[in-house]
């Protein structure tokens, strides 16, 4: 299609977070790195939950409709779960190498806790986001016949849309589960926060599936939670942004 | 290999443990249908990290040579190298990362790089069978023969190397940086141009190629900026790997990958390895190994001489006095046979000033066979980019642990096996596991 729905849709879907890369984390070559990390748990993760929906796909033998669309919401909350896990791997790793890097460094101030967590952050949202989308936005390189099966004309507005809440609201996620752990008297609000959120979240979504209709409302709802979201993690971000 | 130099003062002690690096590669034979033999070039990465020369800068405090700082406390000298850790990472990542760019993107556009026009006759077996079963043995033994003639051009090289038959090792690389740099780049930019259809006269491109050929030759064999060697090394790297990425079948490809990181292991590893004995031999005559056919990342300072001067250790902390010095006569070199460089001559600094250098310094076979995997994963992804993607992340993720095993062990390591096994493992399971998972996500915009 048109260059201006490549680069449009490209700037909705990754324009915060370019923007959050280019001017938080491409000064530092530390933080590079472990933006690059935090994508490849990512990507782990996203291979343990395909496989175990690719084994559970064959196994029960998707033959009919509505099963495929049970199993892909099977699939997508074990993927949930599993990511939340891998978060967690990745959070005690990163603590490890904290330390590490105190030990080694004691002259130096290590990069603290809350800014790894951001970095992390930034890395799974990404990811993820690319992963997502990049498949869609080369399509849309191409002629201009992907609405035509009857897809509804907004496709790509709504992807490109979707990715954008997706990657803001993937650091502040993680800022969140992390920083559970390390300030206690945040901590039950932080985790009780954090699963409100994250599964109304994908249930919006799941219903949508459901039904195959791609409602306005699903956005604004997920707009809404998003904007909540950032509202009560947004003082913790801008301490961090202090602290760098 | 991967090497991390440390220093190239003519401190006996340092200079033996700086640069190892080494690269097998065959010789540029041309095959049947006149096209250049491949290279394999130089696979096996060492790197070495220069920890071990800091000890010695007890001793003697006017000896910039290893961490470069005169007489500075030893306690600095652990926090330095893991500042310059993070630091040389990324100046790998960079190069690494273009030129798997460049690879991808001519893969994605140009269509040429694509089409099966033929096999090198370094892999005679043809993969066009019927059943999977001799598929797989033709693919198999395409890799023996490969692997083989590889072997054969490193011990070959690594003879004539203890043999000191310099001029023969300097003629064959000019040689095979002719032909790469002139032969590979006019089929690339016809390619490119028939791509975008774009009209250009005979004068017109044999200006272009003889300019950037003629400039790339004096970049890489001779003296010339640092960031313009870089370049050409990055772009001689993506000609190479388009090469391979042609001319290999399918299958052959993936288990070239496969054993030719086994091989890079075993000969940089092995006592007896090649690479190794390579590495040792440069050593012990105290020469800078191969400077050519290695991707130098170096920044050289040059720092007052002797005194414990301040500012000099304020050189550590930032390089306040960068010189890119062209003291590096050539600076990889196309991905062929390990080359020998004499002992450069460019070398200043004994009287005046002493330099030092810090910088990582991976092989260009290194960035050959990542670009490989990276650009086979483009190719035969079906148009899709999750796989391409996946593997670039493995490929760097691998890179940052062979750097970090690298400031545990602090001996040279190969390069490749950790970023290949890696990239092996994503490609296969992105390709047949994530990617439908990915596709009915997408197809009902639910995203995780």
């Amino acid at each position: 299609m048109t260059a201006a729905v490549f680069f449009g849709c490209a700037f909705i879907a990754f324009g915060p977070a370019l923007a959050l890369y280019i001017f938080t984390i491409v000064t530092e070559p530390l933080r590079i790195i472990f933006l690059i990390i935090g994508a490849f748990f990512w990507l782990v993760s996203l291979l343990f939950s395909s496989l175990i929906w690719f084994t559970t796909a064959t196994l029960i033998g998707n033959k009919d409709e509505p099963r495929e669309k049970y199993l892909l919401i099977f699939g997508v909350l074990i993927s949930v779960l599993i990511q939340e896990m891998f978060r967690f791997a990745y959070y005690k790793l990163l603590k490890k190498a904290s330390e590490g890097l105190k030990t080694i460094n004691p002259y130096e101030k290590a990069p603290s806790m809350r800014l790894l967590a951001y970095v992390s952050g930034l890395g799974f949202g990404i990811m993820s986001g690319v992963f997502s989308f990049v498949n869609t936005l080369s399509d849309s390189l191409g002629p201009g016949t992907v609405g035509i099966h009857g897809d509804p004309p907004q496709f790509f507005l709504y992807s490109g849309d979707w990715i954008r809440q997706h990657l803001r609201g993937f650091p502040t996620l993680t800022l969140h589960t992390d920083w559970r752990r390390e300030f206690h008297h945040s901590s039950p609000s932080a985790l009780g926060l954090v699963s409100i959120t994250l599964f109304p979240w994908q249930s919006v979504q799941l219903v949508n599936v459901l039904q195959e209709h791609f409602h306005k409302s699903e956005m604004i709802f997920h707009s809404v939670i998003l904007f909540i979201f950032r509202l009560l993690s947004g003082h913790f971000l801008f301490d961090l942004v202090g602290i760098k | 290999m991967l090497t991390f130099m440390a220093s190239d003062s003519e401190e006996e002690v340092c200079d033996e443990r700086t640069s190892l690096m080494s690269a097998e590669s065959p010789t540029p034979r041309s095959c049947q249908d006149g096209r250049q033999g491949l290279e394999d070039g130089e696979s096996a990465a060492q790197w070495r990290s220069q920890e071990s020369e800091e000890d010695h800068e007890e001793e003697d405090p006017d000896r910039y040579v290893c961490s470069g700082v005169p007489g500075r406390p030893p306690g600095l000298e652990e926090e330095l190298t893991l500042k310059y850790g993070a630091k040389h990472v990324i100046m790998l990542f960079v190069p690494v990362t273009l030129c798997m760019i460049v690879v991808v993107a001519t893969i994605k556009s140009v269509r040429f790089y694509t089409e099966k026009n033929g096999q090198l006759i370094y892999t005679p077996f043809s993969e066009d069978t019927p059943s999977v079963g001799q598929r797989l043995l033709n693919s198999v033994l395409n890799t023996l023969i490969m692997i083989s003639v590889i072997v054969t051009m490193t011990i070959f090289l690594v003879v004539l190397y203890k043999y000191r038959c310099y001029k023969f090792i300097h003629g064959w690389l000019i040689m095979s940086s002719l032909m790469l740099l002139f032969l590979f780049t006019y089929i690339y930019l016809g390619e490119v141009l028939k791509t975008y259809n774009v009209a250009m006269d005979y004068p017109t491109l044999f200006l272009t190629v003889w300019n950037f050929g003629a400039v790339g030759m004096v970049c890489i064999h001779w003296k010339g900026p640092l960031v313009l060697q870089q370049a050409y090394l990055i772009m001689i790297s993506a000609l190479m790997a388009l090469v391979f990425i042609k001319y290999l079948p399918e299958w052959s490809a993936w288990v070239i990958l496969g054993a030719i990181s086994v091989y890079d292991l075993v000969a940089v590893l092995c006592p007896k390895g090649p690479l190794r004995m390579l590495v040792e031999t440069a050593q012990e005559r105290n020469e800078p190994i191969f400077p050519a056919l290695i991707y130098s990342s170096a920044m050289v300072w040059t720092v007052g001489m002797a005194k414990l001067d301040p500012s000099s250790q304020g050189a550590l902390q930032l390089p306040y006095d960068p010189e890119m010095e062209d003291s590096y006569d050539s600076f990889g070199e196309p991905s062929y046979p390990d080359v020998f460089e004499p002992p450069l001559p460019g070398y200043p600094g004994e009287e005046l000033e002493e330099e030092e250098e810090r910088g990582v310094k991976l092989g260009l076979g290194d960035f050959i066979f990542y670009s490989v995997l990276v650009g086979k994963a483009a190719a035969t992804g079906s148009g899709d980019w999750n796989t391409t993607l996946a593997c670039f992340v493995a490929i760097l993720i691998g890179l940052c642990l062979t750097l970090l095993l690298l400031a545990v062990f602090k001996k040279a390591l190969p390069a490749l096996p950790i970023s290949i096994t890696f990239g092996l493992i994503f490609y296969f399971s992105t390709d047949n596991l994530v990617r439908p998972f990915m596709d009915t996500l997408a197809s009902h915009q639910l995203y995780i």
